[in-house]
């Protein structure tokens, strides 16, 4: 996208520091090149020490109680890897509706967000109304709210209204929560689009409704797409809230998972797999998209 | 916006960390959007925003005064028992994590970062280092129950301690094994010393139990007293026939020797002679001295393997869990600083090396600084995410140890839904939560303020 006037544009500033190629001295190129041994040995130590542990998860979910030594016991034995484990988390009633569940609650919980947020966000960005700086101060300062303070008020909200354990509660909570980073990135990306667009549609006639959907949610996508993939992970992810608002028969994989791990030695051949399960959609999601996942980790920090 | 969005590959040019921010508020230009219909579009968002976050916060602020039960007004009691020891352990487990996850989150980010500029496959360990971003804290969770595991032959953890510790400490061959009687040796200082003396000569016959006929080592003979000879002699065995029948004390035909156990001959409390027994047991002192003395089994022989650490134990498990955070969140603290490093001109940096500054000095005295917003932005970001930790320590800490292992966080789910239902206590717990981000808030919005001027 375009940048306002009083900054430099991005591509002439990147530019120019490309040009200006690292002019070193002869010792200090010695220097790094041998230093450059141990620094790449200890990144790979590094990578292996970050990599480990998921490995372990996966294989533990192959290999599961029958293996009597560890999971790496695997490389010697390879023939004691199996899927079986697998094939029985299909026949676990209650694993697979936990999977259903954490779907109908990440899918609406992500679209309402989306929609809610975009239409706020042209508002705050494009529309003149009384109080429009401050109150989006204040949804500036809703960022940091923790969601410990909504626990014990909503759930007694939900009480009274009939919805405490519901999916719908549960994604309202989502939501709400959801909104202030989702006004606060969709706001300063729409504000970004170039005025001389919008007024053209506005010469054009153009209703508020019509530029909204044609010109800014078209131009938003890549910060839309960022916001969908972030608040889809932190949903799915997502556990107290699911902890504490979803009865037993909508809960999701997070609080599924969560319950068998009282007995975790004996429960082994259901959470390793399960865990991988629950992981392996938001990596997915994370290698297909990781670009605007690692944009919206960029954006929204502090929250 | 920018043109090229920080991939993870990419070099973004996100000079602050919330790069989104730093965009200009478009101008108050009248007949730019009509008020009456801005409230359609923001209608939604405010009506969440006012049930379910604002309310809220207000609710919890009175609820926090009343009672239990919500019908008695109760003042500031319920902050009185932020005294009792659950809480203050709680406050104290927060006050560490708060301290110690940050600064090495942060500190391990800087090192990737700066490292990673120099590497090739730089963007496949970013990727290898931020994927624990993606997941959720119930999964990593469970990484780490399995990696934390206790015993040596399960958890990662412990088996990559235990084969460290035993590269550097041999394994002793017999860990429990004890004499058959006390009469004849008796327990000293985790070993076993005979209670008479013996001359060169003497034949001395040292019966232990207590470990199964398997364990002994393989090349273990039948065992056998050695005869004749003028020297200190003897044989130790496993005074134990499989099958049963033999006699207590004496070397029967099937008993074992045991091959590799250390004997001293002790004179006046001092080892004068140290030996090892043989494949069917014994052992003989040669050229010792003449004069009594007492025969010891060290302990050396009987020490219990070392078998790891307790990660999940009362005394480890804050700093296991925050092992565990570490290599979630570093990724993210790398790639934001990698970021904030892209984002320096070079110039700059040249400039200081033209001037003769050691590499060291330029990253010191230039990167450093420049990079010191982005620092802030991390630390901030951590440091409210820590005061927040809930899932981490609910799912990795064995219910057993919770106690010992819970947060603020944790404790306001345990008082408000764990059964006590304790509803005036858990909102004095999150409204000091509340009050904890309150300075995380004001950053966040004079920084805001700050980028619109």
């Amino acid at each position: 996208m375009t940048m306002t006037e009083e900054r430099p544009p991005p591509q002439e500033e990147l530019a120019r520091q490309a040009l200006g190629a690292p002019k070193r001295g002869v010792a200090s190129r010695i220097a790094s090149k041998t230093g450059g041994g141990f620094v790449q040995v200890f990144l790979v130590l590094i990578a292996i020490f970050w990599t480990v542990p998921t490995i372990g998860l996966f294989v533990s979910s192959l290999v599961g109680a029958r293996s009597s030594g560890g999971w790496w016991t695997f490389l010697l034995q390879p023939a004691q890897l199996s899927l079986d484990n697998y094939s029985s988390l299909l026949d676990n009633g209650e694993l697979v509706g936990s999977f259903i569940n954490t779907v109908l609650i990440t899918v609406p919980s992500t679209l309402g967000v989306v929609l809610i947020a975009s239409l706020a966000a042209y508002a705050f960005a494009w529309m003149q109304f009384w109080g429009r700086d401050w109150i989006f101060l204040i949804v500036i300062g809703l960022l940091v709210v923790p969601v410990q303070v909504g626990l014990i008020p909503i759930a007694q909200l939900y009480g009274s209204v009939g919805i405490f354990g519901s999916v719908v509660g549960v994604v309202l909570f989502h939501v709400a929560f959801g909104l202030p980073f989702a006004i606060f990135l969709l706001r300063n990306f729409f504000s970004g689009i170039p005025r001389d667009l919008l007024e053209a549609a506005r010469m054009d006639g153009a209703s508020e409704w019509t530029i909204f959907r044609r010109v800014v949610l078209p131009l938003g996508l890549p910060a839309i797409a960022s916001l969908a993939i972030f608040q889809f992970l932190w949903v799915w992810n997502d556990f107290l809230i699911a902890l504490v608002f979803a009865s037993r028969d909508v809960q999701p994989l997070t609080v599924f998972l969560q319950s068998q791990t009282r007995q975790f030695g004996e429960s082994i051949d259901v959470l390793a797999p399960g865990a991988f399960l629950s992981l392996i959609v938001p990596l997915a999601v994370f290698f297909a998209f990781q670009r605007y996942f690692v944009q919206g980790t960029l954006a929204g920090s502090v929250k | 916006m920018t043109e090229d969005e920080p991939g993870l590959g990419s070099k973004g040019q996100v000079a602050t960390a919330g790069g989104a921010a730093a965009v200009g508020t478009p101008d108050k230009q009248p007949g730019l959007g009509r008020s009456w219909w801005s409230l359609a579009y923001l209608l939604p968002a405010l009506f969440l925003l006012g049930v379910v976050v604002l309310y809220p916060i207000l609710y919890t602020v009175v609820r926090s005064l009343f009672d239990k039960a919500g019908d008695t007004f109760v003042g500031l009691d319920n902050y009185g028992v932020f005294t009792d020891a659950a809480t203050l352990t709680s406050i104290r487990n927060n006050a560490i994590w708060v301290v110690v996850a940050p600064i090495v989150v942060t500190t391990l980010g800087l090192i990737f970062a700066v490292l990673t500029e120099r590497i090739r496959w730089a963007s496949v360990f970013k990727l290898l280092v931020f994927m624990p971003m993606a997941i959720s804290f119930v999964a990593a969770g469970i990484i780490f129950r399995l990696v934390y595991q206790a015993d040596p032959n399960q958890g990662v953890a412990n088996a990559l301690i235990v084969s460290v510790h035993d590269v550097f400490a041999e394994s002793s061959s017999y860990p429990g094994a004890k004499p058959r009687g006390e009469a004849e040796l008796g327990g000293v200082d985790g070993g076993f010393e005979t209670t008479s003396t013996y001359g060169a000569g003497d034949t001395v016959a040292l019966g232990l139990v207590g470990f199964a006929p398997n364990d002994v080592e393989p090349g273990a003979q039948p065992a056998s007293e050695p005869s004749g000879g003028d020297t200190l002699q003897g044989v130790v065995w496993l005074d134990f026939a499989p099958g049963g029948g033999g006699e207590e004390g004496a070397i029967d035909n099937d008993e074992l020797g045991l091959p590799g156990v250390v004997v001293q001959a002790v004179q006046d409390g001092a080892v004068v002679a140290t030996t090892e027994t043989g494949a069917d047991g014994a052992f003989s002192f040669e050229g010792l001295a003449d004069g009594d003395y007492t025969l010891a089994l060290p302990r050396e022989n009987f020490r219990e393997p070392f078998n790891g650490l307790a990660w999940l134990g009362p005394a480890l498990i804050t700093p296991a869990i925050i092992g565990a955070y570490i290599w979630i969140w570093a990724g993210f603290a790398m790639v934001l600083i990698a970021a904030g490093l892209a984002a320096i001109s070079r110039e700059a940096l040249e400039a200081a090396r033209v001037d003769g500054a050691t590499e060291f000095q330029v990253f010191r005295k230039v990167t450093m600084p420049l990079l010191a917003p982005v620092l802030i932005v991390v630390m901030v970001t951590l440091v409210i995410n820590v005061l927040k930790v809930f899932d981490l320590v609910y799912i990795i800490a064995p219910g057993s140890v919770q106690d010992d292992a819970s947060v603020l966080a944790l404790q306001m789910y345990r008082v408000s839904f764990g059964g006590a239902n304790n509803y005036g206590l858990g909102s004095a717990l999150s409204v000091l939560l509340f009050l904890l981000v309150l300075p995380a808030m004001a950053f966040n919005i004079r920084r805001f303020r700050r980028e619109q001027s």
